[in-house]
Protein backbone atom coordinates (compact mmCIF):
# COMPACT_ATOMS: atom_id res chain seq x y z
CA UNK A 1 0.00 0.00 0.00
CA UNK A 2 2.90 2.45 0.37
CA UNK A 3 4.53 4.41 -1.84
CA UNK A 4 7.06 7.20 -2.66
CA UNK A 5 4.95 9.59 -2.08
CA UNK A 6 3.28 8.65 1.37
CA UNK A 7 3.94 11.36 4.25
CA UNK A 8 6.81 10.07 6.81
CA UNK A 9 7.27 11.05 10.18
CA UNK A 10 11.43 12.34 10.19
CA UNK A 11 11.07 14.15 13.28
CA UNK A 12 9.65 14.47 17.00
CA UNK A 13 9.65 17.39 19.50
CA UNK A 14 7.79 17.95 23.04
CA UNK A 15 7.91 18.87 26.09
CA UNK A 16 4.88 17.83 28.62
CA UNK A 17 4.12 16.68 32.16
CA UNK A 18 6.51 13.84 32.00
CA UNK A 19 9.73 15.46 30.50
CA UNK A 20 11.08 18.07 28.96
CA UNK A 21 11.80 16.09 25.45
CA UNK A 22 10.44 13.05 23.87
CA UNK A 23 12.74 10.56 25.33
CA UNK A 24 12.71 11.37 28.96
CA UNK A 25 8.37 11.87 28.23
CA UNK A 26 8.82 8.26 26.52
CA UNK A 27 10.95 6.91 29.31
CA UNK A 28 8.60 8.06 32.16
CA UNK A 29 5.76 6.92 29.93
CA UNK A 30 6.78 3.26 29.67
CA UNK A 31 7.83 3.50 33.62
CA UNK A 32 4.66 3.89 34.50
CA UNK A 33 5.21 7.61 36.18
CA UNK A 34 2.63 10.11 36.66
CA UNK A 35 2.41 13.83 35.53
CA UNK A 36 0.13 14.79 37.88
CA UNK A 37 -0.01 17.05 40.73
CA UNK A 38 -1.75 18.81 43.21
CA UNK A 39 -1.50 22.55 43.04
CA UNK A 40 -0.22 24.36 45.58
CA UNK A 41 -0.99 28.31 44.67
CA UNK A 42 -3.14 30.41 46.70
CA UNK A 43 -6.14 30.53 44.46
CA UNK A 44 -6.31 26.69 44.00
CA UNK A 45 -7.88 26.78 47.81
CA UNK A 46 -11.47 27.76 46.78
CA UNK A 47 -10.94 25.42 43.14
CA UNK A 48 -13.41 22.15 42.94
CA UNK A 49 -10.79 20.44 40.96
CA UNK A 50 -7.19 20.94 42.69
CA UNK A 51 -5.10 18.69 40.04
CA UNK A 52 -3.25 19.66 37.34
CA UNK A 53 -0.21 17.64 35.32
CA UNK A 54 2.29 21.03 34.79
CA UNK A 55 5.35 20.80 32.77
CA UNK A 56 8.23 18.99 33.94
CA UNK A 57 10.56 21.36 32.52
CA UNK A 58 10.57 25.28 32.67
CA UNK A 59 9.91 26.21 29.19
CA UNK A 60 11.84 29.50 30.86
CA UNK A 61 14.82 26.95 31.46
CA UNK A 62 14.37 26.17 27.34
CA UNK A 63 14.71 29.40 25.82
CA UNK A 64 16.17 32.76 25.87
CA UNK A 65 14.75 35.06 28.43
CA UNK A 66 14.05 37.87 26.20
CA UNK A 67 12.40 35.88 23.95
CA UNK A 68 10.42 33.98 26.20
CA UNK A 69 9.11 37.70 27.65
CA UNK A 70 7.56 37.91 24.29
CA UNK A 71 5.50 34.55 24.13
CA UNK A 72 2.71 33.31 25.97
CA UNK A 73 3.51 29.96 27.71
CA UNK A 74 1.31 28.37 25.02
CA UNK A 75 3.92 29.79 22.37
CA UNK A 76 6.85 29.22 24.37
CA UNK A 77 6.23 25.32 24.64
CA UNK A 78 5.50 25.52 20.94
CA UNK A 79 8.58 26.72 20.25
CA UNK A 80 10.31 24.03 22.57
CA UNK A 81 8.65 21.40 20.50
CA UNK A 82 9.11 22.58 17.56
CA UNK A 83 12.80 23.27 17.82
CA UNK A 84 13.17 19.75 19.06
CA UNK A 85 11.62 18.11 16.32
CA UNK A 86 12.74 20.52 13.66
CA UNK A 87 16.51 19.74 14.83
CA UNK A 88 15.81 16.16 14.88
CA UNK A 89 14.85 16.16 11.09
CA UNK A 90 17.77 17.50 10.06
CA UNK A 91 15.39 19.34 7.36
CA UNK A 92 17.08 22.52 8.07
CA UNK A 93 20.16 21.28 5.97
CA UNK A 94 18.21 19.89 3.73
CA UNK A 95 18.03 22.54 1.06
CA UNK A 96 14.32 22.96 1.44
CA UNK A 97 13.05 26.14 0.23
CA UNK A 98 11.45 28.18 2.62
CA UNK A 99 8.94 29.34 0.60
CA UNK A 100 8.09 24.80 0.56
CA UNK A 101 8.34 24.74 4.73
CA UNK A 102 4.96 24.72 6.21
CA UNK A 103 4.02 24.82 9.69
CA UNK A 104 -0.01 23.35 10.94
CA UNK A 105 0.00 23.80 14.97
CA UNK A 106 -3.09 23.87 16.82
CA UNK A 107 -4.56 25.33 20.24
CA UNK A 108 -7.60 24.47 22.54
CA UNK A 109 -7.55 27.64 23.76
CA UNK A 110 -4.51 29.66 22.79
CA UNK A 111 -3.09 32.69 24.75
CA UNK A 112 -5.65 33.01 27.83
CA UNK A 113 -2.81 33.31 30.49
CA UNK A 114 -1.86 36.78 28.86
CA UNK A 115 -5.25 37.23 28.04
CA UNK A 116 -6.57 36.65 31.95
CA UNK A 117 -2.95 38.44 33.16
CA UNK A 118 -3.25 41.24 31.03
CA UNK A 119 -7.16 41.93 31.83
CA UNK A 120 -5.90 41.92 35.70
CA UNK A 121 -3.16 44.67 34.52
CA UNK A 122 -6.24 46.57 32.73
CA UNK A 123 -7.97 46.42 36.34
CA UNK A 124 -5.56 47.61 38.43
CA UNK A 125 -3.18 49.71 36.62
CA UNK A 126 -5.48 50.88 33.61
CA UNK A 127 -5.47 50.95 29.74
CA UNK A 128 -1.94 52.05 29.40
CA UNK A 129 0.37 49.88 31.32
CA UNK A 130 -1.71 47.17 29.13
CA UNK A 131 1.34 44.85 27.53
CA UNK A 132 2.02 45.81 23.63
CA UNK A 133 2.39 42.51 23.14
CA UNK A 134 -1.17 41.53 24.03
CA UNK A 135 -2.57 40.46 21.29
CA UNK A 136 0.03 38.73 19.38
CA UNK A 137 0.27 36.74 22.60
CA UNK A 138 -3.48 36.25 23.03
CA UNK A 139 -4.06 34.63 19.33
CA UNK A 140 -4.55 31.32 18.88
CA UNK A 141 -2.47 31.69 15.66
CA UNK A 142 0.06 32.93 17.92
CA UNK A 143 1.78 29.35 18.74
CA UNK A 144 2.01 28.30 14.86
CA UNK A 145 3.34 31.82 13.96
CA UNK A 146 6.22 31.81 16.68
CA UNK A 147 7.08 28.25 15.08
CA UNK A 148 6.78 29.61 11.70
CA UNK A 149 9.52 32.19 12.75
CA UNK A 150 11.10 30.50 14.78
CA UNK A 151 11.92 27.59 11.67
CA UNK A 152 11.97 30.34 8.90
CA UNK A 153 8.79 28.73 7.15
CA UNK A 154 7.27 30.73 4.69
CA UNK A 155 5.26 28.29 2.56
CA UNK A 156 2.22 29.37 4.80
CA UNK A 157 1.10 29.28 9.05
CA UNK A 158 -1.91 27.55 9.75
CA UNK A 159 -3.78 27.42 12.90
CA UNK A 160 -6.93 24.80 13.50
CA UNK A 161 -8.94 25.10 16.26
CA UNK A 162 -11.36 22.38 17.69
CA UNK A 163 -10.91 22.17 20.88
CA UNK A 164 -9.15 18.74 22.04
CA UNK A 165 -8.75 18.02 18.83
CA UNK A 166 -6.61 20.51 17.74
CA UNK A 167 -3.39 19.06 17.80
CA UNK A 168 -4.86 15.82 15.55
CA UNK A 169 -6.30 18.39 13.01
CA UNK A 170 -3.24 19.63 12.34
CA UNK A 171 -1.81 16.76 11.85
CA UNK A 172 -4.39 15.89 9.14
CA UNK A 173 -3.85 19.54 7.29
CA UNK A 174 -0.35 19.04 7.29
CA UNK A 175 -1.19 15.66 5.07
CA UNK A 176 -3.23 17.21 3.11
CA UNK A 177 -0.58 19.98 2.43
CA UNK A 178 1.74 17.57 1.29
CA UNK A 179 -0.67 15.52 -0.74
CA UNK A 180 -1.55 18.67 -2.36
CA UNK A 181 2.11 19.59 -3.20
CA UNK A 182 1.51 22.96 -1.47
CA UNK A 183 5.00 22.02 0.42
CA UNK A 184 7.72 19.81 0.83
CA UNK A 185 8.35 19.81 4.69
CA UNK A 186 5.67 20.84 7.13
CA UNK A 187 5.90 21.22 10.45
CA UNK A 188 3.21 20.05 12.76
CA UNK A 189 1.89 19.82 16.28
CA UNK A 190 -0.74 21.26 19.08
CA UNK A 191 0.61 23.31 22.20
CA UNK A 192 -1.44 24.36 25.33
CA UNK A 193 -0.88 25.88 28.21
CA UNK A 194 -3.97 26.92 30.29
CA UNK A 195 -2.94 26.21 33.66
CA UNK A 196 -5.19 29.54 35.62
CA UNK A 197 -7.73 29.81 37.90
CA UNK A 198 -10.33 30.95 35.02
CA UNK A 199 -10.30 27.50 32.54
CA UNK A 200 -9.77 24.94 35.91
CA UNK A 201 -12.88 26.72 37.13
CA UNK A 202 -14.90 26.89 34.03
CA UNK A 203 -13.82 22.82 32.93
CA UNK A 204 -15.21 22.28 36.72
CA UNK A 205 -18.18 24.09 36.49
CA UNK A 206 -18.73 21.73 33.74
CA UNK A 207 -18.42 18.28 36.21
CA UNK A 208 -15.98 17.83 33.23
CA UNK A 209 -12.83 17.55 35.42
CA UNK A 210 -11.59 15.27 38.64
CA UNK A 211 -12.10 15.98 41.90
CA UNK A 212 -10.04 12.82 43.06
CA UNK A 213 -7.72 15.79 45.07
CA UNK A 214 -5.92 13.63 47.52
CA UNK A 215 -5.06 11.15 44.97
CA UNK A 216 -3.21 13.30 42.14
CA UNK A 217 -1.65 10.62 40.48
CA UNK A 218 -4.55 8.41 40.24
CA UNK A 219 -6.74 11.05 39.22
CA UNK A 220 -6.53 10.24 35.54
CA UNK A 221 -8.08 6.87 35.38
CA UNK A 222 -9.33 6.12 31.83
CA UNK A 223 -11.91 3.44 31.27
CA UNK A 224 -11.94 2.54 35.20
CA UNK A 225 -15.09 2.16 36.90
CA UNK A 226 -14.27 4.99 39.62
CA UNK A 227 -12.70 7.60 36.90
CA UNK A 228 -14.55 10.46 37.70
CA UNK A 229 -13.25 13.53 35.27
CA UNK A 230 -9.82 14.32 33.25
CA UNK A 231 -6.81 16.28 34.83
CA UNK A 232 -5.51 19.28 32.94
CA UNK A 233 -2.09 19.08 31.16
CA UNK A 234 -0.15 21.76 29.65
CA UNK A 235 2.72 21.28 27.22
CA UNK A 236 3.37 20.92 23.50
CA UNK A 237 4.16 17.75 20.92
CA UNK A 238 5.51 18.41 17.27
CA UNK A 239 6.39 16.13 14.41
CA UNK A 240 7.61 17.22 11.05
CA UNK A 241 6.37 15.70 7.91
CA UNK A 242 7.76 15.33 4.48
CA UNK A 243 7.12 12.55 1.54
CA UNK A 244 8.71 9.81 1.51
CA UNK A 245 10.69 10.08 -0.95
CA UNK A 246 12.28 13.25 -0.08
CA UNK A 247 12.90 11.60 3.05
CA UNK A 248 14.90 8.61 1.26
CA UNK A 249 16.85 11.05 -0.85
CA UNK A 250 18.23 13.26 2.04
CA UNK A 251 18.74 10.15 4.00
CA UNK A 252 16.70 10.84 6.60
CA UNK A 253 15.34 8.77 9.76
CA UNK A 254 11.71 7.72 9.51
CA UNK A 255 10.33 6.96 12.62
CA UNK A 256 6.53 6.51 10.93
CA UNK A 257 4.60 6.43 8.16
CA UNK A 258 1.28 8.69 8.09
CA UNK A 259 -0.61 7.06 6.01
CA UNK A 260 -4.31 8.42 6.54
CA UNK A 261 -6.77 10.59 8.28
CA UNK A 262 -10.14 11.44 8.81
CA UNK A 263 -12.14 13.97 9.95
CA UNK A 264 -16.26 13.96 10.85
CA UNK A 265 -18.41 16.04 13.42
CA UNK A 266 -20.99 14.30 15.46
CA UNK A 267 -23.90 17.19 14.96
CA UNK A 268 -25.61 16.13 17.98
CA UNK A 269 -24.50 17.98 20.64
CA UNK A 270 -21.70 21.05 21.65
CA UNK A 271 -19.98 19.10 24.41
CA UNK A 272 -21.26 15.40 24.70
CA UNK A 273 -20.21 12.84 22.83
CA UNK A 274 -22.35 11.20 20.34
CA UNK A 275 -23.41 7.80 23.21
CA UNK A 276 -22.56 5.44 20.92
CA UNK A 277 -19.47 7.02 19.27
CA UNK A 278 -21.16 7.26 15.90
CA UNK A 279 -19.07 10.36 14.87
CA UNK A 280 -15.55 9.13 15.95
CA UNK A 281 -15.97 5.05 14.14
CA UNK A 282 -16.83 7.19 11.11
CA UNK A 283 -13.32 9.14 11.59
CA UNK A 284 -11.80 6.10 12.38
CA UNK A 285 -13.25 3.86 9.31
CA UNK A 286 -12.70 7.01 6.99
CA UNK A 287 -8.97 7.02 8.23
CA UNK A 288 -8.29 3.56 7.31
CA UNK A 289 -9.78 4.02 4.02
CA UNK A 290 -7.56 6.96 3.36
CA UNK A 291 -4.70 4.95 4.31
CA UNK A 292 -5.79 1.98 2.19
CA UNK A 293 -5.83 -0.59 5.51
CA UNK A 294 -8.74 -2.51 7.28
CA UNK A 295 -9.64 -3.10 10.12
CA UNK A 296 -7.73 -6.59 10.99
CA UNK A 297 -4.12 -4.44 9.85
CA UNK A 298 -4.93 -2.23 13.04
CA UNK A 299 -2.94 -3.42 16.15
CA UNK A 300 -3.18 -0.39 18.27
CA UNK A 301 -5.44 2.06 18.97
CA UNK A 302 -3.98 4.80 21.50
CA UNK A 303 -6.95 6.20 22.63
CA UNK A 304 -8.75 9.77 23.44
CA UNK A 305 -9.81 8.59 26.55
CA UNK A 306 -9.65 11.49 28.63
CA UNK A 307 -11.06 9.78 32.19
CA UNK A 308 -14.55 11.44 31.92
CA UNK A 309 -17.42 9.31 32.50
CA UNK A 310 -19.23 10.03 29.45
CA UNK A 311 -16.59 10.32 26.98
CA UNK A 312 -14.25 6.93 27.57
CA UNK A 313 -17.76 4.45 27.33
CA UNK A 314 -18.56 6.49 23.69
CA UNK A 315 -14.88 6.05 22.42
CA UNK A 316 -14.58 2.27 23.09
CA UNK A 317 -17.81 1.68 21.56
CA UNK A 318 -16.74 4.15 18.72
CA UNK A 319 -13.51 2.01 18.84
CA UNK A 320 -15.51 -1.68 18.84
CA UNK A 321 -17.32 -0.72 15.81
CA UNK A 322 -14.68 0.66 13.56
CA UNK A 323 -11.85 -1.62 14.41
CA UNK A 324 -12.97 -4.64 16.56
CA UNK A 325 -11.86 -5.61 19.75
CA UNK A 326 -8.13 -6.93 18.55
CA UNK A 327 -6.60 -4.30 18.98
CA UNK A 328 -4.42 -2.93 21.88
CA UNK A 329 -5.81 -0.01 23.07
CA UNK A 330 -3.84 2.31 25.46
CA UNK A 331 -4.94 5.92 27.29
CA UNK A 332 -1.95 7.49 27.99
CA UNK A 333 -3.70 10.34 29.38
CA UNK A 334 -3.87 8.49 32.08
CA UNK A 335 -0.32 10.06 33.14
CA UNK A 336 -0.03 12.77 31.26
CA UNK A 337 -3.26 14.18 31.95
CA UNK A 338 -5.16 15.91 29.27
CA UNK A 339 -3.11 18.26 27.32
CA UNK A 340 -6.52 19.36 25.48
CA UNK A 341 -4.93 21.03 22.09
CA UNK A 342 -1.74 19.65 22.62
CA UNK A 343 -3.21 16.17 23.19
CA UNK A 344 -3.75 14.94 19.75
CA UNK A 345 -0.06 16.22 18.90
CA UNK A 346 1.24 14.51 22.05
CA UNK A 347 -0.63 10.94 21.06
CA UNK A 348 0.05 10.78 17.82
CA UNK A 349 4.03 11.06 18.48
CA UNK A 350 3.74 8.19 21.09
CA UNK A 351 1.41 6.01 18.65
CA UNK A 352 4.67 6.74 16.05
CA UNK A 353 7.03 5.51 19.03
CA UNK A 354 4.76 2.62 19.66
CA UNK A 355 4.94 1.67 15.87
CA UNK A 356 8.87 2.02 15.88
CA UNK A 357 9.70 -0.13 19.52
CA UNK A 358 7.10 -2.45 19.01
CA UNK A 359 6.08 -1.77 22.43
CA UNK A 360 2.04 -0.50 23.71
CA UNK A 361 2.20 1.60 26.73
CA UNK A 362 0.10 0.53 29.57
CA UNK A 363 -3.25 2.61 30.88
CA UNK A 364 -2.09 3.72 34.25
CA UNK A 365 -4.95 3.57 37.20
CA UNK A 366 -6.64 0.63 35.20
CA UNK A 367 -7.75 -1.00 38.10
CA UNK A 368 -11.32 -1.72 37.55
CA UNK A 369 -12.52 -1.51 34.12
CA UNK A 370 -15.77 -0.32 33.28
CA UNK A 371 -18.77 -3.00 33.14
CA UNK A 372 -19.60 -0.80 29.85
CA UNK A 373 -19.64 -3.67 27.41
CA UNK A 374 -17.84 -2.10 24.61
CA UNK A 375 -15.03 -1.22 27.52
CA UNK A 376 -14.81 -4.85 28.84
CA UNK A 377 -15.06 -5.99 25.07
CA UNK A 378 -11.93 -4.35 23.95
CA UNK A 379 -8.11 -4.72 24.95
CA UNK A 380 -7.12 -2.46 26.97
CA UNK A 381 -3.15 -2.51 28.14
CA UNK A 382 -2.71 -2.37 31.56
CA UNK A 383 0.03 -2.56 34.95
CA UNK A 384 2.40 -2.82 32.31
CA UNK A 385 3.92 -1.72 28.63
CA UNK A 386 3.12 -4.80 26.58
CA UNK A 387 5.24 -6.01 23.47
CA UNK A 388 3.38 -6.74 19.89
CA UNK A 389 4.05 -7.10 16.60
CA UNK A 390 2.55 -3.81 15.10
CA UNK A 391 2.24 -2.71 11.72
CA UNK A 392 -0.60 -0.31 11.60
CA UNK A 393 -2.04 1.96 14.70
CA UNK A 394 -5.01 4.59 14.77
CA UNK A 395 -4.84 7.54 17.48
CA UNK A 396 -7.99 9.22 17.96
CA UNK A 397 -8.71 12.59 18.95
CA UNK A 398 -12.07 14.28 20.12
CA UNK A 399 -13.02 17.91 21.05
CA UNK A 400 -15.94 20.05 22.37
CA UNK A 401 -18.23 21.14 19.42
CA UNK A 402 -18.32 17.52 18.12
CA UNK A 403 -14.82 17.10 16.29
CA UNK A 404 -13.87 13.76 15.57
CA UNK A 405 -10.40 13.16 14.17
CA UNK A 406 -8.47 9.96 13.61
CA UNK A 407 -5.09 9.47 12.31
CA UNK A 408 -3.55 6.21 11.10
CA UNK A 409 0.42 5.42 11.64
CA UNK A 410 2.21 2.10 10.09
CA UNK A 411 5.76 1.30 10.13
CA UNK A 412 8.48 3.06 8.54
CA UNK B 1 23.10 63.13 35.48
CA UNK B 2 23.24 62.25 32.33
CA UNK B 3 25.24 58.62 33.39
CA UNK B 4 22.60 58.24 35.98
CA UNK B 5 19.83 58.39 33.25
CA UNK B 6 22.13 56.18 30.77
CA UNK B 7 22.54 53.65 33.33
CA UNK B 8 18.69 53.42 34.26
CA UNK B 9 18.09 53.34 30.48
CA UNK B 10 20.87 50.47 30.10
CA UNK B 11 18.59 48.23 32.41
CA UNK B 12 15.44 48.76 31.10
CA UNK B 13 17.12 47.94 27.81
CA UNK B 14 18.41 44.81 29.04
CA UNK B 15 15.47 43.92 30.88
CA UNK B 16 12.97 44.48 27.88
CA UNK B 17 14.92 43.62 24.98
CA UNK B 18 18.12 42.29 26.23
CA UNK B 19 21.05 44.63 24.90
CA UNK B 20 24.10 44.13 26.43
CA UNK B 21 24.47 47.63 29.04
CA UNK B 22 27.83 47.90 27.77
CA UNK B 23 25.94 48.36 24.18
CA UNK B 24 23.45 50.85 25.40
CA UNK B 25 25.85 54.02 24.13
CA UNK B 26 24.12 57.48 23.14
CA UNK B 27 25.23 57.03 19.52
CA UNK B 28 23.24 53.81 18.91
CA UNK B 29 20.06 53.93 17.23
CA UNK B 30 17.45 51.67 19.00
CA UNK B 31 15.79 50.05 15.50
CA UNK B 32 19.11 50.23 13.45
CA UNK B 33 22.23 48.90 16.14
CA UNK B 34 20.10 47.54 19.13
CA UNK B 35 17.61 45.59 16.88
CA UNK B 36 14.53 47.02 19.64
CA UNK B 37 11.31 46.42 17.65
CA UNK B 38 7.99 49.20 17.49
CA UNK B 39 6.40 47.17 20.09
CA UNK B 40 9.14 46.70 22.69
CA UNK B 41 9.95 50.67 21.87
CA UNK B 42 6.56 51.12 23.54
CA UNK B 43 7.51 48.87 26.54
CA UNK B 44 10.66 51.00 27.09
CA UNK B 45 8.35 54.65 26.89
CA UNK B 46 6.13 52.34 30.10
CA UNK B 47 9.28 51.63 31.92
CA UNK B 48 11.05 55.05 31.31
CA UNK B 49 8.04 56.37 32.92
CA UNK B 50 8.43 54.26 36.13
CA UNK B 51 11.59 54.73 36.53
CA UNK B 52 12.60 58.47 35.84
CA UNK B 53 8.31 59.56 35.77
CA UNK B 54 8.49 61.02 32.52
CA UNK B 55 6.20 60.20 30.44
CA UNK B 56 6.66 60.01 26.71
CA UNK B 57 3.69 61.28 24.41
CA UNK B 58 3.06 58.40 21.41
CA UNK B 59 4.43 61.79 19.11
CA UNK B 60 7.42 62.39 20.33
CA UNK B 61 7.83 58.47 20.74
CA UNK B 62 8.68 58.50 17.12
CA UNK B 63 11.69 60.88 17.06
CA UNK B 64 13.43 59.20 19.82
CA UNK B 65 15.85 57.46 17.42
CA UNK B 66 19.03 57.21 19.87
CA UNK B 67 20.03 56.28 23.44
CA UNK B 68 21.30 59.69 23.26
CA UNK B 69 17.87 61.03 21.98
CA UNK B 70 16.12 59.13 25.10
CA UNK B 71 18.80 60.29 27.55
CA UNK B 72 18.38 63.90 26.51
CA UNK B 73 14.06 63.42 26.28
CA UNK B 74 14.46 62.41 29.92
CA UNK B 75 17.21 65.38 31.12
CA UNK B 76 15.29 67.55 30.14
CA UNK B 77 11.46 66.47 30.97
CA UNK B 78 12.89 65.02 34.69
CA UNK B 79 10.92 67.06 37.39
Amino acid sequence: MSSNDDAVVTGLGATTPLGGDVASTWDALLAGRSGVRRLDDEWVKEMPAQLAATLAVEPSEQIDRVRARRLDRSQQVAVVAAEQAWAESGAADAGVAPERIAVVFGTGIGGAMTLLGQDDVLEAKGAKRVSPFTIPMLMPNGPAAAVGLAIGARGGVHAPVSACASGAEAIRWGLDLLRFDRADVVLVGGAEAVVHPLPMAGFAAMRAMSTRNDEPGRASRPFDKGRDGFVLGEGAAALVLERASSAQARGARVHARLAGAGATADGYDLVAPHPEGEGAARAITAALRDAGLSPADIGHVNAHATSTPVGDTAEAAAIRSSVGEHALVAATKSQTGHLLGAAGALEAVFTVLALREQVVPATANLDDPDDDAAVQALDIVRHEPRKASLSAAVNDSFGFGGHNLALVFTTA
Amino acid sequence: MSEDIQAGLAEILEEVAGVAPADATPEKSFTEDLDVDSLSMVEIATAVEDKFGVAIPDDELGNIKTVGDAISFIQKNKG
